[in-house]
């Protein structure tokens, strides 16, 4: 599993190593009648980070870049369901 | 003008038929921030704003008629052959009394597209900012609608398309960026 973490760092250099999955807990009372959700996720893609994009950024080769919907490494933010039991 | 390619932009494929998940996924054709609402919105909100950022206006907006010609082949697919009996099963019954199984501009919940989801302010920063909002409620609700589906040939496809999503935005908030500093220098890096 991904590192769900808690990571704030703005920091410019550090935007490869964000994580785009961040998490909270939510309240949960006495007497709530669904089973409590005790960890919600919520996701920060990469575009919150990055700034005006800087040239010379790595890319994929183009049929990869195809298949993924980015030419830019630095953009690309896979997303899988986080609350599926495996 | 438009040149059109006779080909999806990322190829469909759906593994079953499964008229529930169609029934989710037309929220990305006609619901308020489905693919028809982000073209239409781009696509006219470009003539009155700052010239550098027209020709973003226009990529995007075309790129998601793209997306919409995508989500119109997944709904297709996953309710071509259903009967009756499946759509009426599936909570498509009321689709079906209207619309058999033709394609509509409706949201999830039935509510039909309109205008009144989309806005040309006038003001850069407002129609920009819209246009970024859009983008990240576009891609909320593909993780929620890939949350929901269980079709792996499916997801590939909406998966693409969110990845698409995250990158409109960064542009358009490089967009921002770019009108901002209109009349600065040329940044250097």
């Amino acid at each position: 599993m991904e590192n769900f973490m808690i990571n704030n760092t703005m920091n410019n250099a550090n935007v490869m190593q964000q994580s785009t999955r961040k998490s909270y807990e939510p309240f949960v009372g006495r007497y709530d009648p669904c089973k409590p959700i005790t960890v919600k996720y919520y996701e920060t893609p990469p575009q919150l980070y990055l700034g005006f994009q800087p040239p010379g950024l790595e890319q994929f080769p183009p049929p990869e870049a195809l298949k993924r919907g980015t030419l830019w490494p630095a953009l690309y933010a896979p997303y899988s369901n986080p609350y599926e039991t495996p | 003008m438009w040149i059109y390619e006779k080909k999806l932009q990322y190829p469909v494929r759906v593994s079953t038929c499964n008229p529930m998940l169609a029934r989710f996924l037309i929220e990305q054709y006609g619901g308020a921030d489905g693919e028809l609402s982000a073209a239409l919105r781009y696509l006219n909100q470009r003539y009155s704003i700052p010239d550098k950022v027209i020709g973003l206006l226009t990529d995007i907006g075309t790129e998601e008629f793209a997306h919409l010609e995508m989500i119109a082949t997944m709904v297709y697919k996953l309710t071509k052959d259903a009967t009756p009996e499946q759509m009426k099963e599936a909570g498509l019954g009321d689709h079906y009394a209207n619309h058999d199984n033709a394609l509509f501009y409706h949201d999830a919940a039935g509510n039909p597209w309109t205008a009144s989801y989309i806005q040309a302010k006038g003001d850069p920063i407002a129609d920009l900012y819209e246009d970024i909002a859009a983008e990240e409620k576009a891609r909320a609700t593909y993780q929620w609608i890939i949350n929901m589906s269980d079709d792996p040939f499916l997801n590939e496809g909406l998966s693409f398309l969110r990845e698409r999503e995250i990158v409109h935005s960064q542009r358009f908030r490089e967009a921002v960026e770019l009108i901002k500093d209109a009349n600065s220098q040329k940044k250097i890096f």
